[in-house]
């Protein structure tokens, strides 16, 4: 299983647990897999449309990754905010 | 005591006065965060926010306290796998029935609740509405921003969205039609068709005790309507523009309405440095300035659709409205007299008074 890594609010709805193993091909099923075990994270990572928002970024082993980057057992994948979201 | 919600480009300030005094900031909430509305439920007294959190997407957040915790409602998305997701809350407005309220939102969309906000379903009549197609999105969005609903018939609403007209329900939202009659769209062909969707409709509301009768500011024009919204009549001569965002009545007075009028669509601020309110008490007859204790120069301010409110009626009638400078005035009797009531704030998206 890959590990995915959360901080700030998003750690907090996913129980308080900043990793979690999770199943899954690619950046889009990991994060649709972590919201079915957590679904309080449901709509804050991937919209209703089943997209990653906007100004959220993945990073898989601390390259940035997109919605159809594969995911091997051994990943690490982190979702942070991106500073393009930021108000002035 | 009164208390004013401000939805500030920077969080929700809660602020607490007596009327015709500045107020005290009691609280803030979601620091940093756009908070595009609140509004205290006089029936439960809980306060209903809606926080477009730029990262994490829109969602409404409730609470008995909003120095406290709050909690996120249920429901505040569109269809899931769908072509389209939520951008914004705009506005929430408790309804006729115990327990129900409603918020509108981008793209051109009503929610209901049932349960107090704490879940929330969107209204299929309008999503799924056969002309949906054809509605286009105003600067700021296509944005459902009024909801006014039937002093004592819960199945009649009105609604507006810019820019897709006013809709008009009397089956609780099942079905909806057009209410669009009279508006003239200066910003299209002069042959434009009578059934075009494309009108900004800017604010709507409806008179508390002559239900039939309700105000409208348009994308250029001030309106009034005598048959509950199927048709409409300028009311605009008088102002010095006819352009402007929010608007406020007396309940107490039908033919009351209050307007904050702006120079132009091209120059959004206020007309000659003058910050004014504009009040009518005959219908949109006439209209007198509002400006005693606001900014008389050198002022341009932009008052936003959902930053003007009241509370109170007739003699009590209170009113505030917020800028995007940070600034809150507030009229302890109708409109007479004025005074700052928070200064510095947040650029403000929205004021509600209760």
């Amino acid at each position: 299983m890959a590990v995915v890594r959360l901080r700030g609010p998003l750690k907090a709805l996913a129980g308080g647990r900043p990793e979690h193993a999770v199943d899954g091909g690619t950046v889009g099923e990991l994060l649709r897999e972590l919201e079915r075990e957590q679904p309080a994270l449901t709509g804050w990572i991937v919209d209703e449309r089943g997209v990653l928002r906007r100004h959220i970024n993945v990073f898989v082993n601390g390259e940035r990754g997109a919605q159809d980057t594969p995911i091997g057992d051994a990943d690490r994948v982190e979702v942070l905010p991106a500073i393009s979201g930021g108000q002035r | 005591m009164t208390e004013v919600l401000a939805g500030t480009k920077k969080g929700l300030f809660v602020l607490e006065g007596e009327p015709g005094a500045p107020f005290a900031v009691t609280a803030r909430a979601f620091a940093g965060e756009p908070v595009e509305y609140a509004v205290r439920d006089h029936r439960s007294g809980r306060v209903l926010a809606a926080v477009s959190n730029p990262f994490y997407g829109p969602k409404i957040w409730i609470t008995d306290d909003p120095a406290g915790e709050w909690e996120q409602a249920e429901g505040v998305a569109l269809p899931a796998g769908g072509e389209t997701a939520l951008e914004r809350i705009w506005v929430i407005v408790p309804g006729e029935t115990d327990g129900v309220l409603y918020a509108g939102g981008d793209p051109g969309v009503l929610f209901e609740s049932r349960d107090g906000g704490a879940s929330w379903e969107l209204n299929r009549g309008l999503w799924e509405h056969p002309t949906r197609q054809k509605w286009q999105p105003g600067g700021g969005g296509l944005c459902l921003h009024s909801i006014s609903t039937w002093p004592g018939e819960p199945d009649r609403l009105a609604v507006a969205v810019s820019a897709a007209g006013v809709w008009l329900t009397d089956d609780g939202g099942d079905t909806w039609r057009r209410g669009n009659e009279g508006l003239v769209p200066r910003y299209l062909p002069e042959d434009t068709p009578e059934d075009e969707i494309g009108l900004c409709i800017h604010r709507l509301h409806r008179a508390a005790t002559r239900p039939e009768r309700m105000f409208l500011q348009f994308h250029g024009g001030v309106y009034r309507s005598d048959d509950a919204g199927a048709s409409w009549t300028d009311i605009a001569a008088g102002l010095p523009s006819d352009f402007g965002f929010p608007l406020a009545l007396d309940p107490a007075d039908p033919d009351s309405a209050y307007v904050i009028p702006l120079t132009a669509d091209t120059d959004r601020v206020t007309p000659d440095g003058q910050v004014r309110v504009y009040e009518t008490r005959d219908a949109g007859a006439s209209w007198k300035p509002r400006g005693n204790g606001l900014p008389p120069e050198h002022a341009y301010l932009t008052v936003l659709r959902e930053a003007f409110d009241r509370t109170g009626e007739g003699a009590a009638l209170e009113l505030y409205f917020g800028a995007t400078s940070g600034a809150v005035f507030g009229s302890p009797d109708a409109g007479a007299s004025w005074s700052t009531v928070a200064s510095n704030l947040p650029p403000v998206y929205s004021v509600a008074a209760t």
